[in-house]
């Protein structure tokens, strides 16, 4: 695996990859239920919850309603707080700006906080290919970063690997790009995270570039807020003389009292947390304290695209808390990894598609990753109603195929159907075929329902799809008419 | 035309006809729990930080003490007496990594979510100094405890960086299992005045 998700293979061939993994099914499972029970207990410990999400909701909703007002006010208040302003219409220009800014410094490294938007946009692979070494340093980034392996999680993103893992792959990579593991290295935790504070540490201190996101962008005061746990967010804000912030439009939120809502539903909802450890706000430079020369880059790449779909605008109101993730049957089973997306879960099954479209194949099979169970809506913070947008995703794939040459599997069965149950004769006919079929099929089935009736196991040809997952009940060898004709409408009794 | 003015005439495009008018509830403010200091106290302890209370005139033996022989870095206006601590000078980051210790104070203290959250006027310091010893002692008053969230951010400025602190740095990036210190101060001592 290498550090990009570019040709991941559509989500169906993915996840039966994922399926068959023991170990990774092992590590969710038990991650997930763990943040999934302590979110549970802080969110009850407030009263007004629901209250309090309406509020969060409305917030990130008003300023996504009037967000070129907004956009053009934050970039005042950036200006007049010292800081410069770039605008990125995509991926490309946004890596551009960042190694261009770094080049500027006749630096070849920048320490990097975890953002999502900067994964979002390949800029680690970017600033390499223009000779910039860009090091994670949060610790999750860190190992997946070491392990040449992908993130699978939006706020854990080694929650794929376990700690025995983890150790090799700390002994067997850190000391090509620094300080390396001790030698007595154990798979404890605390020794584990102690490796990780020396290794990362020499790096913190001689940077003199950093590269961050935002969690929120307060557009009145020019404001910039990272919220995160490990301290490596402060050592990256505070201690290099350059900072560039990489902020994804969508972050902007109208005022500083806004704010108030969703720094208290982010650290409940992600991390199930009453608050996080750190939370840095900044605006533009601090002359005397922290970097003196501040760059903020406000990143399009699809959010204007996301922005015009009426249903699916809401997804832009994410606070990226990962909540939908740890209560999704799907992603328990089969993880971040088959999503194709540093974006994953429910959340990244309507990102993807209302940022990129669903032209490619990988996108489109996006919004069926789910059951719709609605777990997603109910723990969703910003009340984003994840089942509706991917029930609209859906209708948006199928829309995008109308006009193929060659119909899909699907229609084809749908327009037959049509045509048998639009005519008693034909249907009647199509019923004795089936009451054979199901005499055939009987006979050879190996499974038994409930109740005694009998099922196909798998099937070969087209229906190995549908019978690779579920039982096919074999069809009655008698229709219903049949029956009625036999027995007038059961009067003459009788089974046969 | 530049990416700018094709951004905001997307944003502007995308927007057509869709009215910005949006209804925004209030957000709830937390119940008066009343015992503010204690719920304070017991919420900074939760988070695995060391909490000590004191009266006025304890504080300096108080922080002495905490101290013991560590070298301790302090900002320019913390008016304790604290005899072999070095005022902060502007040292450089590998300059600050020879000290063991720190010592603020804060500008509000939250008891709902037992933070502390520093403006970094002269009794707080710099961002860096705060955040590369390995111990922080952090003086609160008791009067700058507030009840929640809502109330610390309308105390406080959004002109000047903010820094919140809920516990020592913390990762659970290892199966979930919490390790106090990754890169910031590993302790975190809240001496509480009052």
């Amino acid at each position: 695996m290498t550090g990009t998700f570019v040709g991941m293979p559509a989500f169906p061939t993915a996840a039966r990859q994922a399926l068959g993994d023991t170990q990774l099914r092992r590590n969710l499972a038990h991650a997930t239920h763990v943040i999934r029970d302590k979110r549970a207990k802080v969110v009850a410990e407030v009263e007004d919850w629901e209250e309090l999400r309406l509020a969060g909701a409305g917030v990130k909703e008003a300023a996504l309603r009037d967000l070129a007002t907004h956009l053009e006010t934050l970039e005042a208040s950036l200006v007049r707080a010292g800081a410069t302003v770039h605008w990125a219409r995509d991926a490309e220009e946004a890596c551009a700006i960042v190694a261009e800014v770094t080049k500027a410094h006749g630096v070849d490294e920048v320490v990097k906080v975890k953002s999502m938007a900067t994964a979002e946009i390949g800029l680690n692979e970017a600033l390499e290919a223009e000779g910039i070494a860009a090091w994670e340093t949060d610790l999750a980034e860190l190992i997946v970063q070491l392990g040449d392996d992908l993130p699978s999680h939006i706020l854990v993103p080694a929650i794929h690997r376990n700690r025995a893992e983890i150790r090799e792959i700390f002994l067997r990579r850190m000391g090509d790009v620094g300080r390396p593991a001790p030698a007595d290295l154990t798979d404890e935790p605390a020794v584990l995270a102690a490796a990780a504070r020396a290794h990362l540490r020499e790096k913190f201190l001689r940077a003199r570039v950093a590269v961050s996101g935002a969690n929120f962008a307060v557009a009145d005061t020019g404001t910039l807020v990272v919220v995160e746990s490990e301290g490596n967010g402060r050592m990256c804000l505070t201690l290099p003389e350059v900072l560039i912030s990489v902020v994804g439009i969508e972050k902007v939120v109208a005022t500083w009292a806004d704010l108030d809502p969703l720094l208290r539903l982010l650290p409940r909802s992600s991390t199930g947390e009453r608050m996080n450890p750190y939370t840095s706000t900044w605006s533009g430079v601090t002359p005397g304290d922290g970097p003196q020369e501040v760059h903020v880059v406000l990143l399009d790449n699809g959010r204007t695209r996301a922005l015009a779909d009426d249903v699916g605008r809401q997804a832009l109101r994410c606070i990226r808390c990962s909540a939908c993730l740890n209560v999704c049957p799907v992603y328990e089973r089969v993880g971040g990894h088959a999503y194709g997306s540093v974006y994953p879960g429910p959340i990244g099954a309507i990102l993807n598609p209302l940022l990129h479209g669903v032209s490619d194949e990988q996108t489109a099979s996006l919004p069926y990753a789910s059951s719709l169970c609605g777990a997603c809506f109910e723990v969703c913070p910003v009340r984003i109603d994840i089942p509706s947008v991917l029930v609209d995703q859906r209708a948006a794939v199928v829309d995008y195929h109308r006009a193929d040459r060659v119909p899909k599997a699907e229609a084809v069965a749908m327009k037959a159907a049509s045509w048998a149950f639009s005519d008693s004769r034909r249907l009647r006919t199509a019923e004795r075929a089936s009451g054979l079929a199901g005499r055939v099929l009987g006979r050879f089935s190996r499974t038994t329902l409930p109740g005694g009736r009998a099922a196909a196991g798998r099937l070969p040809g087209p229906a190995a799809g549908w019978t690779g997952a579920r039982d096919l009940p074999a069809p009655p060898e008698e229709s219903f008419r049949d029956w009625w004709d036999r027995t007038d409408g059961g009067r003459d009794g009788g089974a046969r | 035309m530049s990416a700018r003015d094709d951004i905001l005439r997307d944003v502007r495009q995308a927007l057509a006809g869709v009215s910005p008018a949006v209804d925004v509830p209030p957000a709830p403010r937390a119940p008066d729990r009343g015992g503010l200091v204690a719920l304070f106290l017991e919420r900074v302890e939760d988070y695995r930080a060391v909490v000590t209370r004191c009266a006025a005139d304890e504080v300096e033996q108080v922080v002495r003490h905490v101290l013991g022989p560590a070298r301790a870095v302090v900002p320019p206006a913390l008016g304790l007496d604290l005899p072999g601590a070095i005022v902060d000078d502007g040292f450089t980051a590998t300059e600050l990594d020879a000290y063991d210790a720190v010592v603020t104070r804060a500008a509000v203290g939250i008891a709902e979510t037992g933070t502390v959250v520093l403006d970094h006027r002269p009794d707080q310091g710099r961002r860096a100094i705060t955040l590369v010893p390995d111990l922080h002692v952090c003086v609160v008053d008791a009067g700058q405890v507030v009840a929640d969230v809502p109330d610390a951010i309308a105390l406080l400025d959004p002109a000047r960086p903010l820094t919140w602190i809920s516990g020592p740095s913390a990762t659970s990036d290892i199966e979930l299992d919490r390790v106090e210190g990754v890169h910031g101060p590993r302790t975190l001592h809240v001496v509480l005045v009052g």
